[in-house]
């Protein structure tokens, strides 16, 4: 593939959804933030983490149908990216969990951070490897 | 160094394709002053400090707002302006760093936040500004979404790019413009972060 193809060829809306899941999760995060410390209902937080977990299943449907691929720099991309955001979500499950956050609350919390962290990856890997040669 | 492919749109006829510097995408002798900035703020969250956490949140906060404005409004429109050398060779520079800190900022900011917040008593419903403090949730909320779903996946982009034999000038072109777009959208919304933080404080 010539390095034109790379800006003119039609790819899957990964990017588009991993930024609808981002956003999903931030609102889930800021509901939750603004009714804790107190009890609130989890049904729209759980809603969300439903949706969330829906569309990074999607998209990696989606990626593991794109033929060919640049999927060595994908890799290289999400491993790193994997790293730091695992350390930054494991930070802030830890302060939910130093704040004796109640257990449900926390399960929702912890769900939207794992999910955050699995889909930013996929992001950024997905946007360099857009752009390299397969 | 590596040469951009000749037809490099605002490029001085006659000088030839620039040229792109040696850089890291990661610059590692940065990885040791993060995991300290990390591990300071771990230390003063399980100590739940209050001069540290204060400390982390002010610092952190004031840096990132001050960052994001000066990069939306001052770096941005200059960079705008400079010829694709110049770009190319500021931006080979300037964005492994921001790699590197923003992130740390923000981590710092939000998680000292949090905490200040919680031992404060200004997260339960009944503090008289809570109001003003879901506000800042919102604020903050969708600048993590312009800039881990935007600006960032931009910059790593740019990078990498830039260290192919023959970086593209068109994608790199696009993707700066991304870059500085969402940077003052973000140093936009960093006014309204002021207003809410100097309300919660006064």
């Amino acid at each position: 593939m010539s390095t034109i193809g790379t800006t003119t060829r039609k790819l899957p809306p990964v990017a588009e959804l991993a930024v609808l899941t981002i956003a999903l999760t931030v609102d889930g995060g800021v509901y939750m933030a603004s009714h804790l410390p107190r009890h609130f209902s989890l049904a729209f937080p759980i809603t969300d983490v439903v949706v969330c977990a829906a569309l990074v299943a999607t998209n990696v449907v989606l990626l593991a149908g794109i033929r060919p691929f640049a999927w060595r720099t994908f890799f290289l991309v999400g491993k790193w990216a994997l790293v730091g955001y695992a350390v930054i979500s494991g930070m802030l499950v830890y302060v939910f969990a130093r704040d004796h956050t109640p257990a449900g609350p926390m399960t929702v919390l912890a769900l939207m951070l794992i999910i955050w962290a699995v889909d930013i990856p996929v992001l950024l890997a997905f946007t360099v490897a857009r752009y390299a040669e397969p | 160094m590596v040469d951009v492919a000749d037809a490099v749109p605002g490029a001085p006829p006659g000088l030839g394709p620039p040229v792109v510097p040696e850089f890291q995408i990661v610059p590692l002798r940065g990885l040791p002053i993060v995991a300290a900035a990390v591990i300071a703020l771990i230390v003063a969250i399980a100590g739940n400090w209050l001069w540290a956490l204060d400390f982390f949140h002010v610092v952190g906060g004031g840096m990132w707002t001050a960052i994001d404005l000066f990069v939306g409004f001052i770096v941005g429109p200059i960079l705008g302006r400079l010829s694709v050398q110049a770009r190319i060779e500021f931006s080979t520079r300037f964005m492994p760093k921001m790699l590197l800190l923003m992130p740390t900022l923000v981590t710092w900011t939000l998680a000292a936040g949090w905490q200040l917040a919680g031992k404060l008593g200004n997260l339960n419903a009944g503090y008289g500004r809570h109001g003003w403090l879901v506000a800042s949730y919102i604020v903050v909320g969708v600048m993590a979404v312009i800039a881990i779903g935007v600006l960032e996946p931009a910059n790593l982009a740019v990078l990498f790019e830039l260290k192919k034999p023959r970086p593209n000038p068109e994608i790199i072109g696009r993707l700066m413009k991304r870059f500085i777009y969402t940077a003052g959208l973000t140093g936009a919304m960093q006014v309204a972060t002021l207003v809410i933080m100097t309300r919660l404080a006064t």
